[in-house]
């Protein structure tokens, strides 16, 4: 009488897959197009900002017409295969790009958007480059995302930790004053694993050089002695204790004893998460000042590593169009980094504008330390989830939320991508 | 089965040899009708949406394939293979003989105890009923949130246990790998007692009181009726109950996907959890066919022995045809 759902998902599943297999039915894209649009803002103020924007492009482009359905993150995992297997596809649809993007292509059903998108790609620069396959266009990004600390200026204040640590000593440093004040000094949303994964990948990106985390990628294997030092220095920074008691079951996320939560009722100091912090703090707390509150800082620099200390861990936001409608839908992605639409997403701080319009007008100081660092940063190194295929990037991050749970070794962490690469389960 | 259909209609001349052999084949005839009418629509549902995507399900699982393109890459067996050597699958196979058995052992004695109970005429009985039934109402996801919260440290149980002055049994819920699955199965119980203690009631309201009167007469203390006139009067609901829990239990997943993603490292992770993993997450649909399937044959294997030796004298009639 418990849950049914998987095997009824997984039956149902296979029963869509069955009964939709041939061709596609390329419909014209010359005459009225509604487009159906799968993307992950399923709260506000982007979800209705998605709509608003999907109106006044409307508004101007008669011929096209939209039907939105938003999903939450998990559902794409699922839905996203599903639908590129049957007949009807969305026509554009939340895209993390990496190595999921090129897993993806293998449908077909994915759209060269090379040639449509020349006019309007240039003012991303590099940030375009995780959505490229094989040098083609396939989505593209309308915000960008980087990973570092989120601190509660008045808990540092009061402990007597006067500026924000930039090496590595200077953060255990840190977090023992913390600790002898009394505060949880990092909270860390172990249960849902991804939050574990930004460690090890950080303690990575300063051990290990920008041609060596680029090789690593293109070959999917960690071969390089500098992944395993990575290990070893997360370990030692681990037998510090820096998190909350029980973090390995603490959800990064949800309620006030989330990492989030914590950090945003002053329980806890810091928290090394993505730019999008902010919000989900103050969903999680009654204060209203927690905005002004709240600092950001790069991941500290890690003595002896061969890393450059300007990397950012990150990714992006974008969309992929389908086959169907490719043309009405890489205009539409057109207008979604016109400066326009990138000053009203600079205005959310739902994350970092993708073109220098659009930076230039944020307004929040720590994203504008974000976009500043991003700026500066030789090479933003995507989340290794998501940069590697998609079988390996699950492998490593299970991997490494065993390691925080206190199984496995350096070494097992190295060996989850090569083994996972290899097909083994 | 067909006793019914078949049976002769009032009229029918029974007497007659010539007549009654045309109208036995008219009545033949008849009765395939009616099968055929009655039947083709749960038939065709039943083909098409459970025994066309298991077999579609055990096609796959021969393959390697990560859900985009044609199945080029056939291993045989391999996907099965790997699953079952595999310490995360062999844990979450034992993790969910450990919640079977639970079940069987904590909820069944504490379903007929409160099913008993309120059976009983007391004051305010249907409030307290309608409290045992209220968490089984709930859906297993708001029920995962609602105690993931209340499970963390410092949070409401941890707080309540402290006003008790139960502090010392303080654990870390969630996070502690060798309590973990205790946890989810304590919370288990709590959602899913009002469903046993419910089919029970029922199952009580079917014992004649002139037993218990009869019983008491010669002398039965209050526990010898109980032992000896309820409990096997009990018997098909309990068993029915033990079935539902067992598959159930089996196939437990929400709750756990909520609460813990089935860690820490894997010390709640089930065949179900397990799936959703390393078959939708990690894009390996081939792999998650073949748990898929050996999920579907344990629960199978299972119902088939459980109606064959437990259910047949309850079922008797039912499913087994007139002798």
């Amino acid at each position: 009488m418990r849950s049914r759902k998987p095997l009824a998902l997984f039956a149902a599943a296979a029963f869509v897959l069955a009964g939709c297999g041939g061709g596609g039915t390329d419909a014209s894209t010359e005459g009225p197009v509604t487009l159906t649009w799968w993307h992950n803002r399923t709260t506000e103020p982007m979800k209705s900002k998605w709509q608003q924007i999907a109106d006044d492009f409307h508004k101007t482009h008669p011929n096209t017409s939209f039907t939105i359905e938003p999903l939450q993150n998990e559902q794409f995992q699922t839905k996203v295969p599903l639908a590129l297997q049957g007949n009807t596809p969305p026509d554009l649809f939340q895209q993390w790009g990496g190595g999921a993007l090129a897993d993806q292509m293998k449908s077909g059903k994915i759209a060269d958007i090379t040639q449509a998108s020349s006019g309007w790609i240039g003012p991303l620069a590099k940030n375009a480059d995780g959505w490229k396959v094989n040098g083609k266009q396939f989505g593209a990004p309308y915000l960008m995302h980087a990973v570092g600390f989120w601190y509660r200026k008045d808990v540092f204040a009061s402990a007597g930790v006067t500026s924000p640590p930039t090496t590595l000593d200077e953060l255990n440093a840190a977090v023992a004053k913390l600790k002898a004040a009394g505060v949880v000094p990092i909270a860390l949303g172990g249960k849902d694993r991804w939050p574990d994964a930004f460690y090890w990948a950080y303690f990575a990106v300063r051990q290990c050089s920008v041609d060596t985390l680029k090789k690593a990628v293109e070959k999917t294997e960690l071969t390089d002695p500098c992944f395993t030092k990575a290990g070893e220095t997360l370990k030692s920074f681990l037998d510090t204790k820096p998190f909350q008691d029980g973090f390995v079951g603490t959800p990064a996320q949800q309620g006030a004893g989330s990492s989030a939560g914590l950090v945003a009722n002053g329980k806890a100091a810091m928290e090394l998460q993505g730019d999008w912090n902010p919000d989900v703090m103050q969903a999680l707390t009654e204060d209203k000042e927690i905005g002004s509150k709240i600092g950001w800082f790069p991941f500290p620099s890690v003595p002896g590593g061969q890393g450059d200390p300007s990397v950012l861990l990150g990714g992006g936001d974008g969309f992929s169009c389908t086959t169907r409608a490719a043309k009405a839908c890489a205009e539409f992605l057109g207008h979604l980094v016109g400066d326009d639409v990138q000053k009203i997403l600079a205005e959310t701080n739902s994350g970092l504008p993708v073109t220098p319009a659009g930076v230039a007008a944020l307004k929040s100081e720590p994203h504008k330390t974000i976009a500043d660092a991003m700026t500066k940063a030789s090479y933003l190194q995507f989340y290794f989830d998501t940069a590697f295929p998609t079988k390996v990037g699950q492998a490593l991050n299970d991997a490494i939320a065993n390691f925080f749970a206190g199984q496995g070794t350096p070494d097992t962490i190295v060996k989850s991508v090569s083994e996972a690469a290899a097909g083994n389960k | 089965m067909s006793a019914a259909i078949t049976t002769r209609p009032p009229t029918a001349p029974v007497p007659h040899a010539p007549a009654a052999g045309g109208t036995r084949r008219r009545s033949r005839l008849r009765t395939r009708l009616e099968l055929a009418l009655l039947l083709t629509p749960a038939l065709v549902l039943f083909t098409g949406f459970v025994l066309i995507p298991i077999g579609v399900a055990a096609y796959y699982s021969l393959y390697s394939w990560n859900g985009f393109g044609p199945l080029t890459d056939f291993v045989g067996l391999d996907n099965y293979a790997d699953a079952l050597s595999g310490d995360v699958f062999q844990g979450a196979i034992g993790h969910n003989l450990i919640i079977a058995v639970l079940s069987i052992v904590v909820q069944l004695p504490l379903s007929i105890s409160l099913a008993m109970l309120l059976n009983r005429k007391l004051r305010g009985r249907a409030f307290l009923r309608m409290v045992v039934f209220a968490p089984y109402v709930l859906s297993e996801a708001v029920t995962a949130v609602i105690w993931l919260l209340m499970l963390q440290p410092g949070g409401f149980v941890d707080e309540v246990l402290r006003a008790v002055g139960l502090g010392g049994l303080v654990q870390l819920w969630l996070a502690d790998q060798s309590i973990v699955l205790y946890t989810l199965f304590a919370v288990i119980t709590w959602k899913y007692i009002g469903f046993g203690v419910i089919l029970l009631l029922a199952g009580l309201q079917g014992v004649p009181a002139e037993l218990r009167e009869a019983a008491a007469l010669d002398g039965a203390s209050s526990w010898q009726t109980t032992r000896h006139v309820v409990l096997p009067l009990l018997g098909p609901t309990i068993r029915v109950w033990i079935f539902l829990s067992v598959i159930g239990s089996l196939q437990l997943f929400d709750l756990v996907w909520i609460m813990t993603l089935g860690g820490p490292a894997n010390a709640s992770t089930t065949m179900a959890t397990y799936l959703v993993d390393h078959g939708f997450k990690r894009y390996e649909f081939g792999f998650g066919s073949a748990v898929a399937v050996i999920l579907f044959i344990i629960c199978f294997v299972f119902a088939l022995f459980y109606q064959r030796f437990a259910l047949r004298r309850d079922t008797e009639g039912a499913l087994t045809g007139v002798r």
